[in-house]
């Protein structure tokens, strides 16, 4: 209370932010206004504040004018906060005697009048004036950090995260959903702009994840549960049944020849359906583990129990094949989680006019990705669904994004990765290749030149976004093909484009459980359904969410250099907080002023963490400072005023509430 | 009514969804009308409702809480709580002679910057049209 800390002596600071604040905030008449506020000592304004020479500024006066309370008006607490409590440390004062007004992003930025925008930074300067007397000097609780990492998915991001952290010395679980690590990169054929083989550069690193000594690997395995705090997360993975045992299989796959369908029946995932596996099968040869899987769906055994069983015959006395295998739940203890649940392509259907689903001979981005790779269905023969090599072939950019009507975000690869298919079909087929393109986005180390390559490689680009894809032809060159329905905006006139495939390249959105994942690990989404970072420059990797970080094309699209570099900064984020060992907390604990609790129990039923006890032999309430995280609801559910909120204290919300409406 | 009335409202948003969302109109750069006051609490479940009831004391012509979505609170479940206050809260209102109208519980994610626009220019449109909150309160006692 201001009574036990004498005098209260306040420095009011203001800042301009260049002309962030000062272009609409009239700071001179804020700063003369400040200083004849009650217990107001100082009153500065200055160009930006967070500078070195600003932060002196404080730290300088708190010395030489004996102030006590600091109270900044410029942009958001989320940003600035730790910077002027800094600033009120190095300066001598405890640094929770500060108060920061947030003036840029809730009042200058948000508003064009002048003079309401300042009579609003008054009533906010005046409210945390009066609430910054209430403030008291507090400690900052230290919490241990366990040196475990935990990494969700298995796609490049989570690998290169996993690898990075499990180097480092740490230990590393990395939970994958799907019966193989790899992700969407495992299904590439070659990547842009250099052109080398995905597979060459992925699987020698799905191969360390495997042999790694700091890592568990769990394939086919979700994360069910979490709970705990920075540095303390309790993880519940449920592994599903692969009815194969990994510890017994030597990964011979002679179960796969010996399964009792002679021919593969059912669509293979990882080819897009272009192929066929059966019941039991390895996604591809590369898979990490090399641990085949049967899939209960279409296993005669799990459908009418009437198989002969041959596979577990051929397996013999290695006894890995276990029909009756259960969901396993494993139980771990990590300190930091890094999320790399990666991306889904936009559902083709959903822009029915060009015709996915509906000819044949059009195709999406990924399922070219097999057909051109020379261990995909055709061993890189790029065959049509009609039979036959395709004469001409048309890519059709920003299917399902850029598009008020699907999605509206730029999905960054697309123009690069139809540049490659462009080159790759041209390459595989001599076929003639045309683009259709809204702009060509190339920024990137190496792009823009192999646009320019592709462009020497005369493959066609036309400019404009197009209608439709259409079987129905106007003259005797279109029988029997696809024609493509586009404006050229550049030539001016509406074309028709006779082609035998049409490629749509299709955009990259959260996936369909981002939701659901994001409730789980307690983190925020973007509108478009992205994972939130913590700040989109300062803080890329970080969530609100503290140990939790973020990888990959969770967050948002990007390509593989980008995700290699984000996972390294998320693994390095990780890495920093595990070495340091422990983690500061920010001391809005609640507290019971014991001799006033009347012992109603009412804030128990209210704490999520169950953070508070009931103390039998003194018949109160008590509140275990480690487990609360300070949301404050068992204090505004107490009737009788009893429970208490370091920095969000009653008479500190009161203060700011009669600041506010002082001279209303 | 004199033509520049300019209702205040203070609002207390949650820190981790609306006080976010309102920081993001802010780098967004939307606009809205001045009349709001924020005041930052952890969790919208932290709001008590003496808060409020302190606020149309003082002459806040409305009151404004915002928090997590249901499902979304950062803290589980506080969002929930601060809802079944703000219940019983508004019924306390409309007995002491509040109108409904003045006192409003949203919630608006951290993604949802247009939203606080939204809902701040829609309030400061009803408050106006309302009237400032003393003089009802007069008529009423």
């Amino acid at each position: 209370m201001s009574e036990s800390n004498g005098t209260v002596r306040i420095g009011v600071y203001v800042c301009h932010c260049g002309t962030n604040i000062a272009g609409i905030v009239d700071v001179k008449a804020l700063t003369h206004y400040a200083a004849g506020l009650p217990n107001v000592a100082v009153s500065r304004d200055y160009k930006y504040m967070c500078s070195d020479p600003g932060q002196d500024l404080i730290r300088q006066d708190i010395r030489d004018q004996h102030l006590n309370r600091i109270v900044v008006a410029s942009c958001s607490p989320h940003l600035h906060e730790a910077t002027f409590r800094n600033a009120t440390r190095a300066g001598g004062l405890n640094p929770f005697f500060v108060q920061m007004v947030n003036i840029r992003e809730h009042d200058s930025w948000v508003h064009t009048n002048h003079a309401e925008a300042t009579l609003k930074a008054l009533d906010m300067v005046r409210a945390a004036v009066r609430r910054v007397a209430h403030h008291e000097a507090l400690e900052k609780a230290r919490v241990s950090i366990r040196p475990e990492a935990l990494v969700v998915g298995g796609g490049i991001a989570g690998i290169h995260a996993a690898l990075t952290m499990a180097n480092a010395g740490k230990h590393v679980y990395l939970v994958e959903r799907e019966p193989t690590i790899g992700g969407h990169m495992a299904q590439f054929d070659k990547t842009f702009p250099t052109l080398d083989c995905s597979a060459c550069i992925l699987t020698p690193k799905m191969s360390a994840v495997k042999n790694h000594p700091n890592i568990t690997l769990w394939t086919y395995s979700d994360v069910t549960a979490i709970e705990g705090y920075v540095g303390n997360y309790n993880v519940t993975i449920t592994r599903r049944p692969r009815y194969v045992r990994e510890d017994l299989c030597v990964g011979c796959l002679e179960c796969l020849e010996g399964c009792v369908y002679k021919q593969a029946k059912v669509p293979d995932e990882f080819n897009m359906g272009l192929s066929k596996r059966r019941p039991i099968y390895i996604p591809f040869p590369q898979a990490v583990p090399q641990t085949p899987v049967i899939d209960p769906e279409t296993c005669i055994q799990f459908k009418s129990g009437k198989c002969k069983k041959t596979c577990i015959e051929v397996c013999g006395d290695r006894h890995a094949i276990d029909l009756y295998m259960e969901p396993r739940t494993e139980h771990i203890e990590v300190g930091t989680v890094v999320l790399a649940t990666g991306f889904q392509t936009y559902d083709a259907r959903r822009s029915p006019y060009y015709g996915y689903g509906t000819y044949p001979n059009v195709y999406t981005a990924l399922e070219i990705e097999r057909l051109v790779n020379a261990s995909g269905p055709t061993g890189g023969e790029v065959v049509l669904r009609t039979g036959g090599h395709p004469k001409s072939v048309g890519i059709i950019h920003c299917v399902g994004s850029r598009d008020e009507n699907t999605n509206r975000w730029c999905s960054r690869v697309c123009c690069m990765y139809s540049l490659k298919l462009a080159h790759l079909l041209k390459e595989h087929t001599g076929a003639e290749v045309f683009n259709f393109y809204i702009d060509m986005r190339t920024p990137g180390k190496g792009f823009e030149e192999f646009y320019q390559k592709l462009l020497s490689e005369r493959v066609h680009f036309i400019r404009g976004r197009v209608a439709e894809v259409t079987d129905a032809s106007l003259h005797s060159s279109e029988e029997g093909r696809l024609v493509i329905r586009v404006e050229d905006t550049l030539a001016g006139f509406v074309r028709r484009i006779p082609v035998d495939m049409v490629v749509l390249a299709t955009g990259l959105e959260p996936r369909a459980d981002a939701q659901e994942v994001r409730r789980l690990f307690n983190i925020t989404c973007s509108n478009e359904g992205f994972f939130l970072e913590r700040h989109p420059k300062l803080a890329p990797v970080q969530t609100f969410t503290d140990g939790i970080f973020l990888a990959g094309c969770c967050q948002g699209p990007k390509d593989i250099p980008d995700t290699v570099a984000q996972a390294g900064a998320a693994a390095a984020e990780a890495l920093a907080l595990m070495d340091a060992g422990c983690v500061e907390t920010e001391p809005n604990t609640a507290y019971v002023m014991e001799e006033a609790c009347c012992g109603c129990k009412t804030c128990i039923s209210v704490c999520p963490y169950h953070a508070i006890s009931f103390v039998d032999e003194k018949q109160v309430s008590a509140i275990n400072p480690v487990l609360c995280k300070g949301c404050g609801t068992c204090v505004a559910a107490c009737p009788s005023a009893t429970i208490r909120q370091h920095l969000f204290e009653d008479e500190q919300i009161f203060a700011e509430i009669e600041g506010i409406l002082e001279y209303a | 009514m004199p033509e520049e009335y300019e209702p205040k409202i203070v609002a207390f948003f949650c820190n981790w969804c609306t006080y976010l969302a309102a920081d993001l109109a802010g780098t967004s750069r939307i606009k809205y009308a001045p009349s709001t006051r924020v005041i930052r609490v952890m969790c919208s479940g932290r709001v008590d409702p003496q808060f409020v009831l302190d606020a149309f004391a003082k002459g806040a012509d409305g009151v404004l809480i915002g928090g997590c979505h249901p499902g979304d609170c950062h803290y589980q479940e506080g969002n929930y709580k601060a809802l079944r206050r703000f219940r019983l809260l508004q019924r306390l209102l409309c007995q002491m002679g509040i109108e409904e109208e003045r006192v409003r519980l949203e919630w608006i994610s951290a993604a949802e910057g247009d939203r606080v626009r939204a809902v701040i220019d829609e309030m400061t449109a009803q408050l106006k049209s309302l009237g400032p909150a003393r003089r009802s309160h007069a008529e009423a006692a």
